[in-house]
């Protein structure tokens, strides 16, 4: 029982994770893109089309991401190269991609999918109980761990990761150091959106296999929201993904059991549990200077 | 002159004509400069004269309209502030190009070669920083430090980057004349290394005291090449205005009126953990009084402030008496009413809307004080722009304030001119307490002068005023009594003819107790 629940909740969580690490990149670069949503189900869509055609659900995963960063590049070359308002443009985009989404997927309602299928670690998964709950999982778990860690490296060890934070700190005087500003906020802004998609290719390919129209149901703003919550370090993500993983999944063996708090409570939970920790972390001054991008959301228009 | 260009007379960098064109504004126009190897080179002008323009051409972050550049005698084209580096040129800033969220290594890497390892450039930046007298902690967030450490920063970074040529642009602005004579020992011993510098600033004095030539700008053209040791401050000045620089007009011996301002025994804790705390503050100002605040960046002085003015209240309401009414937990306007008026440090996003014109910065500040001026009576508070633009144009005329069109956005104005408006703006209701927070940080010669003037001037007319200030020429030229701030305590206020520049020094270091005994002697 414990198991399966607990299956459930990385299930759950995977993609909460997955997307909330791309944006989470995009927002130390700088840039606020509301438009998880949209590439999410764009990456969903896409991810199902491809492996109804080609029968491989790996081929969906890759065309989940491509389609997420594709997606996001529009987001991109509006934002940063025509300089237009990121919060308009972010809302327009998931807009557009649920709408479009469901154009693309009309074919797909009701069609089964291919599931991806779990790929057992040797050894490991041997182990009881943690064996069959952490090394017996499919790829896309497997990517969301790595992408912690590997995110954690990147920005607080490399150089390149420096150079990002550096642009969300302060963009002009980052222009001014010579570091190319509208390049890097393109390429984070895409690997946001290679996220969203993999994140949705998990919805479609993992999660349930199968397409549903705004089958998203609302994960891209909780992705949005577990970024804040995070307050922008990838492995808080990770913790704060699981907590919001679990508290979907408790809602629906809440349910179950016929225990009396309202469905609509518990799925508000993740958006107050944010509101809360903006509370706590805009009391200490030292945190929300060291860990928020200063120049979030404002435009960047080089001086020449 | 020890003319310094090479054995072979090629100089390190040579400017022929260049010239930037900001639409059919002509920032800089035909700037000829020349600067030998181990040459500290001073530029010199008022804001506005084209020496940002300039230093920011020779550091690649703008594009030269026209003209050449010259860099040990190969034309060179400069695309990028990295490609300055790569010849040799190092830079720092004026408005700090640091990013408050990273560590002092951090910020400092940045702008290094990226192969070099992070922990070898704290090791490095220690070293380094230690044997120039700039100390400094490798691993602190710069978002903890003081202007005057984050300029260390700026300096051990420039340093790092090894540069035949190191622009300076108004270092010593929030140095103590210590920390000062150290950082000119740093430019000597870079000099006796063969290295160049071009050293920007309004503080003549330092110019004949350290640099070897001196370029003076003004609109955007070079209106005079000069050994600054054979010049007095007079002719310099003259050279950058183009006119003669009044010095302040002040009597010493006025008498003085009823205290206006006292604050007693103010003690505030520090609102964040890297604020400084105010400990057992006692000063009174009177009618007539100039009463200068010295003390190092980073010391209290914000804090002071802040508790001044209201913008954040104090516990005790008896701690702050404003004619004779206490008004520790009254806000701003509260006290502006009583006939208080602030001027903040930070003229962009704190004294000054940046996006919004003149005249409505002048209602965002006084629409509570002088509202039966500004706004129509009723509910809806109707604003009077009538009443709200002859205020601000009699402002601009009394202070000065040259600007392009009308009512123009405050970013759009320089230095000078924005910090005109700013103390402009409270002068106008002639307050009968004025306090200012750094009134001439980062202004030119001409307009400080023009604004110490003022100051001095609401004091002759019977007001109290307290300025808060990092420089000593300004303190001793506005001061009728003198105290400084150390580690959020402030010492007891002598008259400003008391007091040497060394003993300011002390004080600043933070010498109480024989200070505290002195004082009660000289009282």
């Amino acid at each position: 029982m414990l198991e399966a629940i607990l299956l459930t909740v990385i299930t759950a969580a995977t993609p909460l994770v997955i997307a909330s690490l791309g944006e989470l990149v995009t927002e130390r670069s700088g840039v606020l893109n509301l438009g998880v949503e949209g590439m999410m189900i764009m990456g969903a869509v896409i991810a199902f089309a491809a492996t109804q055609a080609t029968g491989s659900p790996y081929l969906g995963v890759v065309a989940g991401i491509v389609a997420g960063a594709v997606f996001s590049l529009l987001f991109g070359f509006l934002t940063l190269t025509l300089v237009a308002n990121q919060v308009a443009t972010g809302l327009a985009l998931t807009i557009l991609g649920l709408g479009l989404s469901g154009q693309i997927g009309e074919s797909f309602v009701g069609q089964p999918g291919i599931k991806l299928q779990p790929i057992a670690i040797p050894l490991l998964s041997d182990i009881p109980f943690v064996g069959s709950l952490l090394f017996r999982q499919d790829l896309i778990f497997y990517l969301s761990i790595a992408l912690v860690v590997g995110i954690h490296w990147f920005l607080f060890r490399s150089r390149t990761g420096l150079k990002m934070r550096a642009i969300g700190d302060n963009h002009a005087s980052a222009h001014a150091l010579g570091i190319n500003v509208i390049r890097t906020r393109y390429l984070a802004v895409m690997f946001g959106g290679a996220c969203a998609g993999l994140a949705g290719a998990q919805l479609s390919l993992v999660y349930t296999p199968q397409w549903v129209e705004n089958m998203t149901g609302g994960r891209g703003w909780i992705a949005l929201a577990l970024v804040v919550f995070a307050s922008w370090r990838p492995i808080r993500v990770l913790a704060g993904g699981y907590l919001f993983g679990a508290v979907t999944i408790g809602q629906l063996h809440a349910q179950a059991l016929g225990i009396g708090i309202p469905s609509q409570f518990l799925s508000a939970l993740p958006y107050a549990a944010t509101i809360v920790v903006l509370i706590i972390i805009s009391h200490n001054r030292r945190t929300t200077l060291i860990n928020t991008p200063a120049s979030l959301g404002k435009p960047f228009v080089p001086e020449r | 002159m020890t003319l310094s260009e090479g054995s072979a007379g090629i100089p390190l960098l040579s400017v022929r004509k260049l010239t930037k064109h900001f639409g059919s504004f002509a920032a800089c126009a035909g700037i000829d400069l020349d600067i030998g190897p181990g040459e500290i080179h001073a530029l010199l002008g008022e804001n506005g004269a084209g020496k940002s323009t300039l230093v920011k051409m020779l550091f690649g972050i703008l594009d030269p309209t026209e003209g050449e550049i010259v860099w040990n005698g190969q034309p060179v084209t400069i695309r990028s502030p990295s490609e300055a580096r790569r010849l040799g040129i190092g830079m720092v800033f004026q408005h700090f190009s640091l990013f408050e969220a990273l560590t002092v290594a951090e910020n400092i890497a940045l702008s290094l070669d990226p192969k070099i390892s992070l922990a070898k450039i704290s090791d490095e930046a220690a070293r380094l920083s230690k044997s120039y007298g700039l100390p400094l902690d490798p691993k602190a967030h710069v978002a903890d430090l003081s202007v005057g450490e984050r300029q260390r920063i700026e300096i051990v970074r420039a340093l790092l980057q090894n540069p035949k040529l190191i622009i300076l642009d108004e270092p010593t602005s929030v140095l103590t004349p210590q920390e000062a004579d150290k950082l000119f020992d740093t430019l000597f011993q870079l000099k006796a290394e063969g290295r160049s510098v071009l050293y920007i600033s309004h503080r003549l004095e330092e110019v004949q005291r350290i640099c070897d030539r001196a370029t003076v700008l003004r609109h955007g053209k070079v209106t005079g090449t000069c050994d600054p040791k054979l010049e007095t401050p007079a002719s310099l000045a003259r050279m950058m205005v183009g006119s003669d620089v009044a010095g302040v007009d002040r009597d010493d011996d006025a008498t003085l009126g009823d205290i206006q301002i006292e604050v007693s025994d103010l003690a505030v804790g520090a609102r964040t953990p890297f604020a400084v705390s105010l400990k057992d503050v006692n000063l009174k100002v009177r009618a007539g009084e100039v009463l200068a605040v010295a003390g190092v960046a980073g010391n209290g002085q914000g804090e002071l402030f802040d508790a001044l003015s209201g913008e954040y209240p104090v516990s005790n309401n008896e701690a702050i008496r404003i004619r004779g009414k206490g008004v520790g937990r009254v806000g701003i306007n509260g006290r502006r009413l009583l006939g208080a008026g602030f001027v903040p440090e930070e003229r962009h996003g704190h004294a000054a809307v940046s996006g919004m014109p003149l005249s409505d910065n002048l209602l965002l500040a006084r629409s509570q004080s002088d509202r039966r001026s500004f706004l129509a009576a009723g509910s809806l508070a109707v604003i009077r722009h009538a009443a709200v633009n002859t205020a601000t144009q009699r402002i601009c005329r009394n202070m000065d304030v040259r600007k392009s069109g009308e009512d123009p956005v405050a970013g759009s104005l320089s230095g000078g001119n924005l910090q005109k408006f700013i103390v402009g703006r409270e002068l106008d209701r002639q307050p009968s307490v004025l306090v200012v927070n750094q009134p001439t940080w980062g202004v030119d010669a001409g307009a400080a002068s023009r604004i110490r003037q003022a100051l001095v001037d609401l004091a002759r007319a019977g007001s109290a005023v307290v300025v808060i200030s990092q420089d000593l020429d300004e303190i001793f030229e506005v001061a009728t009594n003198i105290a400084v701030i150390s580690e959020g305590r402030l010492s007891a206020s002598y008259p400003a003819g008391q007091l040497s520049r060394e003993r300011i020094g002390l004080l600043m270091g933070g010498i109480h107790d024989s200070t505290q005994a002195e004082a009660s002697h000289a009282n």
